[in-house]
């Protein structure tokens, strides 16, 4: 019998935003990345074309991070003591675009130093994030706005109490910037609005709604990202932004990652945990609607990768 | 769909007798669509009246139970999406084994066995799906030897099915699976052993066919196998399978879905059937049983199903960490389970002793309550009077989450005496604050 398969069609769409910026547009990246465009739910091909693929961004840090699992530092090896090894290290990862994360022991020019490597390593488009401390980040993010100028960089993180400077830099040297708020519909569309009163178009915001782990809180984001999707869609503009999320950060601080040692027995192999944890993290956030996931181990990127592919595969 | 009080009022007797306990049909009508009274209260309906109540009464999605010595549900559900109230069955997670696998046994005693708790819940795997590619009755026996668990069968042969159904008297098992070119007797056996049967098609066209015709040969449990190659086509096919039920009230695929997650080999297994449990699937065979795999998609399962209207909380109250004494630290930390959890396992494992104030953040998380006005410096000041920690502890001093340090200066004007101090953001940090900064 022929059915009639209910279809929504929605009023409002995701606003399309690029990345990155080649020679023809003014930076040095050899290529940019484009994403959002959406007009339904994540892949729902019976009503819509996904127009841009989900990107995977591959987190590094400008110096060799002492708190990370044994096991990152396993795949990664040597290339962690060089933010420009580790970031080509990324691309033949698989990555799309690379994610620098500066750390509070750098100075302006370390941050600058270690940016400018990673570019003239990687021809990927980049993210850079300030150590996570407002006035820090203010001091390394403006020096390297202006010695990136034109290159289209995502920097962040903004959140409430701290995205003016950001915002700023980002506005006089032709970046974009991510926002983020924890976990809450209504706080999203705040910051994106605080961000666009001070005139910064909204195609330059990349929303980071926050998420939790897979078992620590991943229900949260993964609703608060449906939530946000279907009210870009009602219409809401201050929604219709395409959204990063951090599971391979989430993922990596769990226990269940981090560490083989004085756990559960039931928790089984390690390193085959740590890798479903920041896969299955990552894909159930795409499935919610993520545009840019950014990850830490090569083995979930390859996995994460194929489920996209399979995704977006009309 | 549900009617209203006056539909149903509609097709009752309209003599207002009273015999049902209410003064009027249409109090009792009003009743009924409340749910509150059973239709058999009044004696004169007529049965064209009770058939077309019970369909209106009919969940969307049929509730299917497989039965032996646990149970296992499936279907019921209600939303599209868990925020707009909750998803309500778990998805059975079966393991599939071959009937010809020498180590069938000691396969299915192992993952029999496994056992993970997840913030103080005990999780474990619902059944087993076996394969007939040698003696199914056989097969049968040795697990039953070594589990209680539901069972899935999988051959379209009645013989072997009657065969093996036999031996499971008592039990709900579900057969894989009937198809438009072998279903009669399929239907046959299954009614005839009270099983539950999977139905496949090759389009939900040829499904939405197939359901009514079996249900006319007398099987009303049954569950789909939607087809699809691609995680996108899973994903297409089971929304519209979700939407037809639940939007059009579309009977004929009003029921449950089953999917295999190995089909495409062990590496895209633990995605694929990640995809399943978010996207609306009743039932979940993996091919790969490994305790890591096994616990992430119990966990997932959880996380996916929690009631977003009550997530999981622990009572407020002070808790003592190995064995604290009055000089012991002082942490502050929600009632939301996994943020306790957390915390109480860093510091637990760190071996270092410690109070640890659990306020009442209605079971929100650090950040969300803080963001939400439950975890606020009124409300920390509050708990550690209404617990009387000063009656415990010598060094009046209190660690905030990191995430909140804002509310330091506010604390501090609100508990006069006692040193406020910020502790890190997340809860692997602690052990490390502690040795360090806490001395
Ligand atoms: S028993 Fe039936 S007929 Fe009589 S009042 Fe109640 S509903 Fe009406």
């Amino acid at each position: 019998m022929p059915i009639d398969i209910p279809k929504d069609k929605w009023p409002g769409s995701i606003k399309k935003i690029t990345l990155g910026a080649t020679a023809a547009e003014g930076g040095t990246r050899a290529k940019s990345i484009t994403l959002g465009g959406q007009t339904t739910l994540p892949y729902l091909h019976f009503e819509a074309p996904t127009p841009n693929s989900p990107a995977i961004a591959i987190e590094i840090k400008s110096r060799k991070p002492e708190d990370w699992s044994p096991l990152l530092a396993e795949v990664w090896g040597e290339a962690m003591n060089d933010p420009a090894k580790w970031a080509k290290k990324a691309e033949e990862a698989g990555a799309d675009l690379i994610v620098l994360a500066l750390m509070l022991a750098d100075s302006p020019d370390d941050a600058v130093k270690a940016v400018k490597s990673v570019l003239s390593a990687s021809g990927l488009p980049l993210i850079v994030w300030g150590p996570g401390q407002a006035e820090k980040d203010n001091e390394l993010l403006v020096p390297v706005a202006e010695a990136a100028k034109g290159e289209k960089l995502v920097l962040g993180i903004c959140e409430d109490k701290n995205y003016r400077t950001i915002v700023a830099t980002a506005m006089a040297n032709g970046h974009l910037i991510e926002a983020r708020t924890p976990m809450d519909v209504n706080l999203a569309k705040q910051l994106n609005i605080l961000i666009t009163d001070m005139g910064l178009p909204a195609d330059r915001i990349l929303m980071d709604p926050t998420t939790g782990a897979l078992g620590y809180g991943i229900e949260y984001g993964y609703s608060v990202m449906e939530r946000l999707r279907l009210a870009a869609l009602q219409g809401d503009s201050m929604t219709q932004l395409p959204m990063i999320v951090t599971p391979g950060f989430e993922a990596w601080k769990a226990k269940e990652s981090k560490v083989g040692e004085g756990v559960p027995e039931s928790w089984g192999d390690w390193k085959a945990r740590a890798v479903h944890w920041e896969t299955l993290t990552a894909v159930a956030l795409v499935e919610s609607g993520a545009d840019v996931i950014v990850l830490r181990h090569p083995e979930s990127v390859k996995r994460v990768k194929s489920a996209i592919e399979e995704l977006v595969m009309a | 769909m549900a009617l209203s009080g006056i539909q149903i009022y509609k097709m009752l007797p309209q003599t207002n007798c009273k015999e049902c306990g209410f003064p009027t049909c249409l109090a009792f009508a009003m009743k009924l669509a409340a749910k509150q009274v059973e239709l058999s209260a009044c004696p004169y309906v007529t049965e064209e009246s009770k058939k077309q109540l019970a369909e209106s009464a009919a969940p969307p999605v049929r509730l299917i139970t497989l039965k032996a010595g646990t149970e296992v549900k499936a279907g019921n559900e209600v939303v599209m999406f868990r925020h707009e109230k909750t998803f309500y069955n778990k998805p059975g997670l079966f393991l599939r084994l071959k009937a010809s696998d020498a180590d069938l046994a000691k396969k299915a005693a192992a993952a029999d066995a496994y056992k993970v708790n997840y913030v103080g819940m005990d999780f474990t795997l619902d059944g087993f799906a076996i394969e007939a590619d040698g003696d199914l009755s056989a097969a049968v026996k040795t697990v039953r030897g070594v589990s209680k668990r539901p069972l899935i069968l999988i051959s379209n042969d009645p013989a072997a099915l009657d065969k093996a159904l036999s031996q499971l008297a008592g039990e709900t098992a579900l057969i894989y699976a009937a198809d438009p070119s072998k279903y009669e007797t399929l239907a046959d056996t299954a009614a005839k052993h009270k099983a539950v049967l999977t139905v496949r098609g090759d389009s939900l066209e040829a499904l939405a066919d197939l359901t009514p015709k079996i249900q006319a040969k007398g099987v009303e449990d049954m569950v789909l196998d939607l087809g699809g190659k691609t995680l996108g086509e899973w994903l297409t096919l089971s929304t519209q399978a979700r939407r037809l039920a639940l939007k059009s009230n579309f009977k004929p695929l009003g029921y449950p879905v089953i999917f295999f997650a190995g089909q495409n080999g062990p590496e895209k297994e633990p995605v694929y059937a990640a995809q399943a449990i978010s996207k609306y699937a009743g039932f979940v065979v993996l091919d790969t049983f490994t305790p890591e795999l096994a616990y992430a998609l119990l966990v997932l399962r959880e996380n996916i199903y929690t009631d977003p209207q009550k997530p999981i909380q622990v009572q407020p109250g002070i808790y003592e960490i190995n064995a604290p004494k009055p000089e012991s630290p002082v942490l502050v930390t929600t009632n939301f389970s996994i943020t306790y959890f957390s915390v109480a396992n860093e510091v637990e494992g760190s071996g270092l002793p410690a109070w640890l104030v659990v306020t009442d953040a209605e079971g929100m998380s650090v950040l969300t309550a803080w963001a939400a006005g439950k975890f606020d410096a009124e409300r920390i000041a509050k708990a550690v009077k209404e617990f009387n920690l000063a009656e415990k502890v010598s060094k009046k001093r209190i660690v905030l989450p990191g995430h909140v340090a804002v509310l330091s200066g506010e604390l501090e004007e609100e508990l006069s005496g006692w040193e406020i101090r910020v502790g890190p953001r997340e809860a692997v940090d602690l052990p490390a604050f502690m040795k360090q900064a806490l001395n």
